[in-house]
């Protein structure tokens, strides 16, 4: 294995723009070593021993937030969960105070998911500990960029030169912003589709991608295809007729996955919406790596947290 | 009260078209004189040379806050800033709380700027109620208690017919409206321009064309009507030809846009600095130089500051929760003499024009003029003067700036206002 010269000790994992190449493989190979220890029957060990974690929500979730959770768990650390529901946020608190308050509790790291775009960056100037964003509104959801970018490479073994096709609900996504970074820096071909409503419009004059408005030009040939949930919760109504419309001509179906390649792995960040975005036999069929995502996060986290807080072997 | 000789400086007096060295007497709060040698026995001589002296700075468009939201600005702190900045008429906008749409509080208002007003405040009402948009405010008395303008700033008017009927019901009182013009559902969630930038840092996007559209819906309806309209801090390309073209066809139709809008683009919006998010948003470069077209060509008549202060804890959130706006009465002519003149984009007498004579022109005030006999309304200015802008010399209370920290060239440092001597070397009597 090449030696990493790198240190990620202390970064705050903001967005994926944020990582240079040699970074994201150093996360990858990390999250590499923590995958075995969640295959050991005793889940322990004391890398973060001492340390302390904090993950403060202010929007529902059910993976990212558990799989944050147990990632510190298992690295040692002690970890408190605070959501929006049932803490001084429902009293009007301003953000600011709430971080000076967990600050000044001593935590080593702040596990952060808000609506607003750039919440966690504002985390990152008020106060010293590390902030890991667990999404910012529709702008980064780095750590699910780099699972998809660690399952990927499991699967495939490499990562530059693959095609990959994004579908969907890109306006929404925050998952999205992070693979086109993430993916373009490790050299693969991204392409992105859906119907136009669902499209940032600008998005094509970013160098490096193509956009297209039928997903059977990105299909076409991929090595891998992530579908992203439509996020109705987010929408106001309009963006497209309705969901059986969408399911016909934007799903990705048994059908249309004969465009890529035969080995194309599928992803999605989930939780799906089975039978809109994505067809159940596409879900649970072979090419798909759903379920496996959800360990790797796991994996990546316990990367992360090693990586900034002890600054991984090198400390 | 003062009588003052300003000596030996460029006087640019837009309304005379008079660009030159002189002398400029300052008698009994009026403009007595402007030539050569002048001479008067008990007057105070202010060395004017290297400096240009010019009609004090006339700005359409303040939000001094009052009433109700005094944390961001009142009458006091935002004409201290005012005079600081070199402006000597300033019309502030109604979306207050209240907002001012009855007689009453426009004669409240004016009984403020008597009591506390660094320099002279004109009152803009309310086009409707509330600025709900739906019924007409009471203009005819409002304008009888002292209105110069009407504007539901702030927010477009969803309803064509109710700003058709304000239009033909103002059109005896011969007042203009100045409207906000971005068509309220392609911006509602929106929070900067939508483009490139806003694509990728995921936040939502106020497009052009919502601007586009709606300059073009009211300029139709100003022509139907025959009315007046002012376009309110123009930023769209496509906007400024809009207007372009409607002044050739003789609509009566003015337009004003600011100085971020000439000179910042979206580029600088970052997801944190909400110092920069103002609406309508910063747009392209490209709009930046049509409206520098515009402001040329005579398309667009006034440069304003959209002056908007807010309290330190609003601005202090995320991105989405902060308030548009920031104050620009201190910073207006830094950056206009920096960024335009020094580079040669804009030369001065034209930016003076644009920031005096042009906008009492457009609301139809009397100021913005070096005339003999008119109310002595004066800036100095020290076009070579190199400062810092530093938010904790504000006079306003509004402290975030996308200026803050900027190395400008060029600043007032003397404001007088009926004569007396308002701010002297940036300090505010």
């Amino acid at each position: 294995m090449e030696k990493n010269t790198v240190s990620m000790r202390g970064k705050n994992i903001l967005g994926l723009e944020d990582f240079s190449p040699e970074e994201i493989r150093l996360v990858l190979e990390t999250a590499k070593e923590m995958k075995n220890i969640i295959h050991r029957d005793i889940k322990k060990v004391p890398t973060l021993r001492g340390k302390s974690i904090v993950t403060l929500f202010y929007e529902p979730s059910t993976r990212t937030r558990t799989s944050f959770e147990l990632a510190a768990k298992y690295l040692g650390a002690d970890v408190v969960n605070i959501t929006s529901g049932t803490s001084s946020i429902v009293k009007g608190e301003s953000l600011r105070d709430t971080l000076y308050t967990v600050e000044a509790m001593g935590v080593d790291a702040i596990v952060m998911r808000h609506k607003a775009e750039g919440a966690a960056e504002y985390a990152s100037k008020v106060v010293s500990p590390v902030i890991l964003n667990a999404g910012d509104g529709a702008h980064a959801h780095p750590s699910q960029g780099l699972l998809n970018l660690f399952t990927i490479q499991e699967h495939k073994g490499r990562l530059a030169g693959l095609k990959v096709a994004i579908l969907g609900d890109v306006l929404h996504s925050r998952v999205a912003r992070s693979d086109i970074y993430g993916m373009r820096k490790m050299g693969m071909e991204v392409h992105i589709a859906g119907p136009r409503t669902l499209l940032p419009r600008f998005l094509y004059e970013e160098p490096g991608i193509v956009v297209h408005e039928r997903i059977e030009d990105a299909i076409k040939d991929a090595d891998v295809i992530e579908v992203l949930r439509i996020q109705l919760e987010r929408m106001k109504g309009g963006l497209f007729p309705t969901t059986r419309e969408y399911a016909r001509i934007f799903g990705l179906s048994p059908r249309r996955l004969q465009l890529a390649k035969d080995d194309v792995l599928i992803l999605h960040p989930g939780p799906m919406n089975k039978g809109w975005e994505i067809g159940p036999a596409v879900a649970y069929g072979d090419n798909s790596a759903i379920q496996e995502e959800v360990q790797n996060g796991v994996a990546v986290r316990m990367a992360l947290y090693t990586l900034v807080l002890t600054g991984g072997k090198q400390a | 009260m003062t009588k003052m000789i300003l000596k030996g400086g460029r006087v640019i007096d837009p309304a005379s078209k008079f660009d030159g060295v002189a002398d400029v007497l300052i008698e009994d709060g009026k403009i007595a004189a402007v030539g050569q040698g002048l001479k008067a026995a008990d007057a105070e001589v202010y060395d004017a040379s290297g400096k240009v002296v010019a009609p004090g700075l006339v700005d359409l468009h303040v939000h001094l806050r009052e009433p109700g939201q005094e944390a961001k600005e009142d009458f006091e702190s935002g004409t201290k800033a005012a005079v600081a900045g070199g402006f000597t008429t300033i019309a502030t906008m109604p979306n207050t709380k209240p907002v001012v749409d009855t007689a009453a509080l426009v004669r409240s208002l004016e009984k403020r700027a008597e009591d506390v007003a660094r320099c002279h405040v004109k009152i803009i009402g309310a086009v409707t109620k509330g600025q709900q948009g739906k019924e007409l405010a009471e203009l005819g008395d409002m304008i009888e208690a002292g209105a110069v303008a009407f504007s539901d700033d702030g927010h477009f008017d969803p309803s064509a017919k109710v700003l058709l009927n304000a239009y033909d019901y103002l059109h005896a009182f011969d007042k203009v409206i100045v409207n906000h013009e971005e068509e309220t559902s392609l911006v509602e969630e929106g929070v900067m321009n939508e483009g490139h930038r806003s694509a990728m840092l995921g936040m939502k996007g106020r497009p052009t064309v919502a601007e586009d559209i709606a300059v073009a819906r009211d300029v139709l309806l100003a022509e139907y009507a025959g009315a007046r309209v002012h376009v309110a801090h123009m930023s769209s390309a496509r906007a400024v030809d809009i207007v372009r073209e409607a002044k050739k066809r003789g609509v009566r139709v003015t337009a004003e846009c600011t100085p971020q809008h000439l000179t910042l683009t979206d580029e600088c919006v970052t997801l944190t600095d909400t110092s920069t998010k103002i609406n309508p948003p910063l747009r392209s470069q490209a709009d930046c130089d049509a409206l520098l077209a515009g402001l040329k060509d005579g398309t667009i008549d006034a440069i304003v500051t959209d002056h908007s202060p807010h309290a330190e804890e609003e601005k202090d959130q995320e991105y989405m929760y902060a308030p548009s706006g920031f104050p620009g009465l201190e910073t207006s002519l830094g950056i206009m003499l920096t960024d335009l003149c020094h580079t040669g984009k804009l030369d001065l007498p034209t930016i003076i024009s644009k920031m005096t004579y042009e906008p009492a022109k457009c609301f139809g005030l009397s100021c913005g003029t070096l005339a003999k006999g008119a109310a002595a309304d004066i800036v100095v200015i020290d076009p070579e003067k190199e400062w810092t802008v530093d938010a904790k010399k504000f006079y306003t209370r509004g402290t975030h700036s996308p200026f803050v920290g900027r190395k400008l060239k060029g600043k007032a440092v003397l404001t007088i206002v009926d004569g007396d001597v308002a701010m002297r070397d940036g300090i505010v009597e």
